[in-house]
């Protein structure tokens, strides 16, 4: 043992200037390395901003010809080269909407249950079926929407909105036309199945931050289950719950081809919300390779700028209020 | 008297809330069985040894999916070849050299609006960037697409991973005199392992089944072709067309393909899960 030390440390005497050269070719491997992941790591940074710069050059055309009033025009007529981004976005927006308007209840629903009700040994489970539904591949969500739900909503639920609102003022504009089965509502109800996955992982993480001290307090002021969620769960974990639902509404805005499936591509605004419409996303889907001329390949673009644009602020505030979340946690 | 029936009506209304809750987690759960089960009712019919072996078929012939799922499998090789090293490389440098870095919340922010960008924009931009110079569509456009995926979630998990590894460790290799680049590839990647390979399968997971950012890069090919600079077949862009189609074969075809892919996504998905188990119990 000693002897195997004195040796190694002859050796280091002998070799003075092997010593050199080895601290030298670790400080070259050092650069190198630091090098490669440093320039790794700015390439992060610039896929971004080759991302904004391609699509803001894309778009140029469109904002020569069109300055603003792309922003405002309702009609998209390839034949007369006129283009305008309203119905696209009015579809982005109210499939969105109502992706939200259910896909918010049932993921606190879902979170409340894993983390209140359910009994330890099916936590995990339960929770992994749901975030496999995050898994499947948003093309299996199309095919299954056109061949499977659509039909189903046509025969059932669509005909019973169209009867149940028919004399109700405002609703029944809402819910008219024929059960097209395809179509905004359609679109809408997939994008709140495929967004249950997201909310519900963050709002049940954050729900487990809760010191259960707190929860425990509660109870014993005598509390129910509702009161203790109500009261205490949801307002410690205001900030996390809603960037979770902001990560939610990006990945539904941003959501092509489920809802390319089941919109029915028609840039047309119309009150009811069983008709068919179209969402940016669907529209690029549907158009770009089939786009001939300059001007309507750069308003597709142009809409893809605007989608960028849109899902940017949305998810930079979900990232923005779940990162102040983090540092108050001290992570 | 009435504080026992305020007592009753609080019990109530917790019991409602909580019965609904229980209702929405049901409700979560069906739509994975249904979808499930409805590929399988669809697809497993179709499954036959010809789907493996022979080509996308013309209209209204009996045909495959081999050049399709041979396409992908290359596709999602290519995304993976060229994005993980770089994922893991900036990775490395957030959480290793670049730890205390102002650099580095900038890059964690711009990473975690990559995760979430729509993948239909990224199809755009490897468009406007691939496609257009080289005057064609292309696997390599594809791959290049696929890959602009693959970063953001290695980048994501490796630095998650390496944060993790103890800081002991470091300071006992550094003490035994080996340089930095030694102790990041030999220590901090050896205990970081089990969940940096999590990620990449996680990454493969999410590019086995995209289809948007492959529309307008690799588009699809109807025909056997290996070759990168050409537009090569892919499993979601013809699910994509055959569904669409009004010709039974096809759609037939779109429910069996749909089978596979989900089934691929979902087995990684577990094994994903699985190894990243065996990782944080150890």
């Amino acid at each position: 043992m000693t002897e195997a030390a004195l040796q190694s440390v002859s050796e280091m005497k002998v070799g003075a200037t092997d010593r050199a050269g080895a601290l030298r070719r670790f400080m070259v491997g050092d650069a190198v390395f630091r090098g490669a992941t440093l320039v790794s790591a700015l390439v992060v940074l610039l896929l971004l901003g080759g991302v904004i710069l391609s699509l803001i050059v894309g778009s140029l055309p469109v904002i020569r010809t069109f300055g603003l009033g792309f922003l405002t025009n309702q009609s998209w007529n390839p034949v007369t080269d006129k283009f305008g981004a309203v119905p696209a976005i009015y579809g982005t927006v109210v499939t969105s909407v109502i992706a939200m308007l259910i896909g918010i209840p049932v993921s606190l629903g879902i979170a409340i249950f894993l983390t209140e009700l359910c009994p330890h040994a099916l936590r995990r489970p339960i929770g992994t079926a749901i975030e496999l539904l995050a898994g499947i591949p948003s093309i299996i969500y199309g095919i299954w929407g056109l061949f499977v739900f659509a039909p189903f909503l046509q025969a059932t639920i669509q005909p019973w909105l169209i009867a149940a609102f028919a004399d109700v003022p405002g609703l029944n504009s809402l819910f008219a036309g024929p059960p097209y089965g395809i179509g905004v509502f359609t679109a809408g109800l997939i994008l709140a199945i495929m967004v249950l996955p997201f909310i519900t992982a963050v709002t049940r993480d954050v729900f487990v931050t809760v010191p259960p001290v707190v929860k425990e307090a509660a109870y014993g002021l005598g509390c129910t289950t509702w009161e203790v969620v109500r009261k205490v769960v949801l307002p410690y974990t205001r900030v996390g719950v809603i960037g979770g639902v902001m990560l939610g509404l990006g990945r539904a805005l941003g959501e092509t081809m489920a809802v390319t499936f089941v919109i029915g591509n028609a840039h047309r605004i119309t009150p009811s919300l069983l008709a068919p419409g179209t969402t940016i996303s669907a529209t690029i889907a549907n158009e770009f390779n089939e786009a001939s001329g300059d001007l309507y390949t750069s308003s597709l673009i142009s809409l893809g700028l605007i989608l960028f644009v849109i899902t940017f602020v949305v998810l930079a505030a979900a990232r923005f209020l779940l990162m102040r979340l983090e540092k108050k946690a001290g992570i | 008297m009435k504080s026992m029936a305020l007592y009753g009506r609080r019990r109530r209304v917790s019991a409602i809330t909580m019965a609904l809750s229980v209702a929405a987690t049901a409700f979560g759960a069906f739509w994975l069985v249904a979808i499930l089960a409805t590929l399988l009712w669809n697809g497993v019919g179709g499954l036959s040894l010809s789907v493996f072996t022979s080509m996308t078929p013309p209209p209204g012939s009996a045909g495959g999916l081999a050049n399709a799922i041979v396409g992908s499998l290359i596709l999602t090789l290519m995304g993976v070849v060229l994005g993980t090293p770089i994922g893991i490389l900036a990775g490395t440098y957030m959480a290793e050299y670049g730890r205390y870095s102002p650099l580095t919340p900038i890059i964690r922010f711009v990473n975690d609006i990559l995760l979430s960008a729509p993948s239909i924009v990224v199809g755009l931009f490897v468009y406007e960037i691939v496609v257009v110079p080289m005057g064609h569509f292309s696997a390599w456009a594809g791959g290049v697409a696929l890959a602009m995926l693959v970063i953001p979630v290695v980048v994501r998990t490796t630095e998650d991973m390496l944060l993790l590894v103890p800081n002991t460790l470091r300071e006992a290799t550094a003490a035994l005199g080996a340089p930095r680049w030694k102790m990041i590839a030999g220590v901090a990647y050896r205990a970081a392992r089990a969940g940096i390979v999590t990620g990449i399968l996680l990454a493969i997971a999410r590019i086995t089944g995209e289809t948007a950012p492959l529309l307008f890069t690799a588009l699809s090919n109807q025909f056997w072709s290996l070759n990168p600079n050409a537009p090569m077949a892919n499993l979601p862009v013809t699910i994509f067309q055959f569904a669409l189609s009004p010709y039974a074969e096809w759609q037939q075809l779109a429910w069996t393909g749909a089978l596979i892919i989900t089934f691929a996504v979902l087995t990684l998905n577990v094994v994903a899960r699985l190894l990243s188990n065996i990782g944080t119990s150890k």
